[in-house]
């Protein structure tokens, strides 16, 4: 494998909270709370140097502005380098991705990336208002729209074009859950039967409500280090960040000139794959967005594990299954983990990472060498895509 | 400062005079909103609804009125003259009036005397039990020989809201007196609160609002549970010492739930769980599924009674129903007939009485 000159970028420790409905806990708590375990997950590493926040709206669903200085203090940290990422529900990863950049170039050698976010203290509808500041102000939220609504919109047209079966949009949801169950950090830690499924009440048609993921506070963070930088002991608690790639797409869903395909999505694959020299085959697992199933569809398709319109057959033949060919959402993705919004990529990463070093216990998947983890903003807005590999 | 440890003595309300439940009373308006009809009019999903119907009070009730029903069947079945009283309050989330007291309205309507003491309680949901508890120090002090707590709401749910669905009308008034003449002695009382700000309506606010899923884990189970279990554990008691229990009944899962967690069978809610045919009453819901259970209730029978009131507390008393009960339960209409005077609303009748129309 190709490996140029500049130094190489590991996680050495991840600590991730229960995603949850926190509301005895203040915003900066779950953030200290979250870096203290990933410190605890690499004890002999050095004070990290920086800390980079990824966060969607903790200024306006917490009027807290100003994360990073106000967490690298709780967080015993004072004097750091530090700054907030937004890239709405990418931020965690985009987070990660402004961490690589830094190592990678060689300015500094160690990092805290967190995610945090904590806005279940908010009416569900005054949070649907917050949340719709993803998309395009002018032509989009003011007139109503939020991102379940806009998906909603591009999953009727996904049905129209692709009739797929209602059996196997909701197999998405079931995969999901039925990982998850084995996940002590979820939200939603129940399997899901199809006949509970099938029951469900639309929610935003033509979703269900086990359709879309739940909304949710939650904190997790990453220690990241410079390879050189890592102390002996910890090596093999650590993984490479082989490729990470950060794409945009035309904000507003009427600009774009084909809507049911997730271009960012598509382009992030391709350039995160190109920086750590493989192809999709050299993948073990995909730790997918799963907001919506929507979002899973096109996910699936962008990335080219399916052909246009025909990836809900992969939810159907068990490819998507843990044991099957390409695992997904292996410890419950968003639906069942629950969905922490701004915090969610670091989660997606700190997930694939417990499976590539064998400590993801009841979620365990077998053989995983290399993950394929993708972070999407808004209605495919913004993808990040990183992929992690073991070091052995 | 330290606290004197002579003034805790323990975490029980118990009265120095034994006292009890000389007579107990429930009103119940006869309209009815189905659940399935406000889905219809709001495009709720009917599978799941929070309970099948409500009760709705009409054009010329409100909580005066219904308050004056309950407190002359509880009068009935005390067999004491009103002038007997010597206080006279009234619970509640939707007194008539920002200012000006129900309590006396109801006390003059009632014939009580001048000499007492009146006034309106407001504790959310426990607005009821709140003066049950203080009707409980008053008589157990020895300060009066007969007081007067009634628990009485036509609640407010903002149209096109999930409390729409429950928000109803009724509840109930409870006479207490020596434990001697009682039909059922009360004895313990228990309080248990927090600041927890689950659901509230500020000044001038026509409708509550309320903090959602918030209102569940942290809010109700929290302080019913620890209201329950507190009472139960300080007087040695487990659920199967209970022939009854009644929980606060915004809906029917949620008493259901805290019930079983409590040790309580189904079997042993039944009789209080009013929720799924009358909705939720607010702060008569507790008192109107106690008076269900006196109206069936056997001499030497024991009741858990627990309230929720949001902002957030939660009452307990423990009841052991006593001999008199036999002669009085006849004596005015039982809780069931009330139920079963039912009269089916559509959702523009409903508005219509509840005066969500404009007119001028």
């Amino acid at each position: 494998m190709p490996r140029s000159s500049k130094p190489q970028v590991l996680i050495a420790g991840v600590g991730m909270l229960p995603v949850g409905e926190h509301w005895q806990q203040s915003l900066r708590g779950l953030a200290v709370q979250a870096i203290r375990l990933a410190q605890a997950d690499a004890p002999a590493m050095p004070r990290p140097q920086a800390i980079f926040v990824g966060n969607m709206l903790a200024s306006s669903a917490s009027h807290q502005a100003n994360l990073a200085a106000l967490v690298a203090e709780y967080a015993n940290l004072v004097g750091i380098e530090g700054v907030t990422v937004e890239a709405a529900e990418a931020s965690g990863a985009a987070a990660l991705r402004q961490a690589f950049i830094a190592i990678r170039s060689g300015l500094i050698e160690t990092a805290l990336v967190l995610g945090v976010e904590k806005v279940t203290d908010h009416p569900a509808e005054d949070l649907d208002a917050l949340i719709a500041r993803s998309l395009d102000s002018d032509y989009e939220s003011a007139i109503g729209l939020t991102p379940h609504s806009q998906a909603a919109l591009l999953m009727q047209r996904y049905i129209a074009e692709y009739a797929p079966s209602s059996e196997a949009l909701g197999a998405f949801a079931r995969i999901s859950r039925s990982n998850g169950a084995g996940n002590p950090l979820a939200f939603r830690p129940q399997p899901l039967s199809a006949e509970a499924y099938a029951k469900a009440p639309l929610q935003v048609p033509p979703f269900k409500t086990w359709d879309l993921a739940p909304v949710a506070d939650g904190a997790a963070a990453l220690l990241l280090t410079r390879d050189d930088k890592l102390p002996k002991p910890l090596r093999q608690n650590a993984l490479r960040v082989a490729g990470v790639a950060l794409v945009t797409e035309r904000l507003a869903l009427h600009d774009r000139p084909d809507p049911l395909f997730f271009e960012a999505a598509a382009v992030s694959v391709q350039e995160a794959c190109r920086q750590a020299g493989i192809g999709l085959a050299d993948l073990d697992f995909f730790e997918y967005t799963d907001a919506t199933v929507l979002h899973a569809l096109l996910s699936l398709e962008a990335a080219g594990f399916a052909p246009r319109g025909q990836a809900w057959r992969l939810a159907q033949d068990g490819s998507l299954d843990r044991y099957g060919s390409l695992p997904v959402a292996t410890m419950g993705g968003s639906n069942a983990r629950g969905f922490p919004l701004g915090a969610a990529g670091v989660y997606q990463l700190a997930e694939a990472a417990l499976q590539l070093l064998g400590k993801a216990g009841a979620c365990q998947i077998d053989h995983a060498q290399r993950a394929l983890v993708q972070s999407l903003g808004g209605t495919g807005t913004t993808a990040v895509t990183t992929i992690l590999e073991r070091l052995a | 400062m330290t606290v004197n440890p002579e003034s805790r003595p323990g975490l029980l309300l118990q009265p120095k005079v034994k006292t009890g439940i000389i007579g107990y009373g429930a009103y119940i308006p006869r309209y009815r909103l189905p659940a399935k009809e406000v889905a219809r009019i709001w495009g709720g999903n009917e599978d799941g609804l929070p309970v099948t119907e409500k009760a709705v009070a009409g054009l010329d009730e409100d909580v005066i009125t219904m308050s004056i029903e309950a407190a002359r069947n509880a009068l009935a079945r005390a067999g004491i003259h009103p002038e007997e009283l010597r206080a006279v309050w009234v619970g509640s989330e939707s007194h008539p009036y920002a200012v000006k007291p129900s309590g006396t309205v109801v006390a003059e309507a009632i014939g009580a005397s001048h000499n007492i003491s009146s006034g309106d309680w407001e504790f959310a949901c426990k607005a009821g039990t709140e003066a049950l508890v203080a009707a409980l120090g008053m008589v157990g002090s020895g300060m009066g020989r007969y007081a007067m707590a009634i628990g009485m709401d036509t609640a407010q749910g903002k149209p096109g809201d999930a409390l729409e669905y429950t928000a109803a009308s009724g509840g109930a008034c409870y006479i207490l007196g020596p434990a001697a003449e009682s039909l059922a002695e009360i004895e313990a009382a228990y309080s248990f609160v927090s600041d927890t700000p689950d659901f509230w309506r500020r000044a001038h606010a026509i409708y509550p609002e309320h903090g959602q899923r918030f209102t569940g884990e942290p809010a109700y189970f929290e302080h019913v549970g620890s209201s329950a279990s507190t009472i139960m554990s300080e007087m040695g008691l487990q659920a199967s010492d209970f022939d009854y229990a009644v929980f606060h009944q915004p809906n029917k899962k949620f008493p259901q739930r805290i019930a079983k967690e409590l040790g309580f069978s189904p079997e042993q809610i039944e009789t209080g769980l009013l929720s799924p045919r009358i909705g939720n009453t607010y702060a008569g819901a507790a008192l109107v599924g106690l008076s269900a259970i006196l109206d069936v209730a056997k001499p030497g029978q024991r009741i858990l009674m627990t309230s929720y009131g949001s902002g957030a507390g939660s009452d307990s008393f423990i009841l052991k129903v006593r001999k008199p009960i036999t002669e009085r339960q006849n004596k005015a209409p039982g809780t069931e007939a009330y139920i079963a005077r039912r009269l089916e609303i559509d959702y523009a009748t409903y508005l219509r009485y509840r005066s969500e129309i404009k007119v001028k």
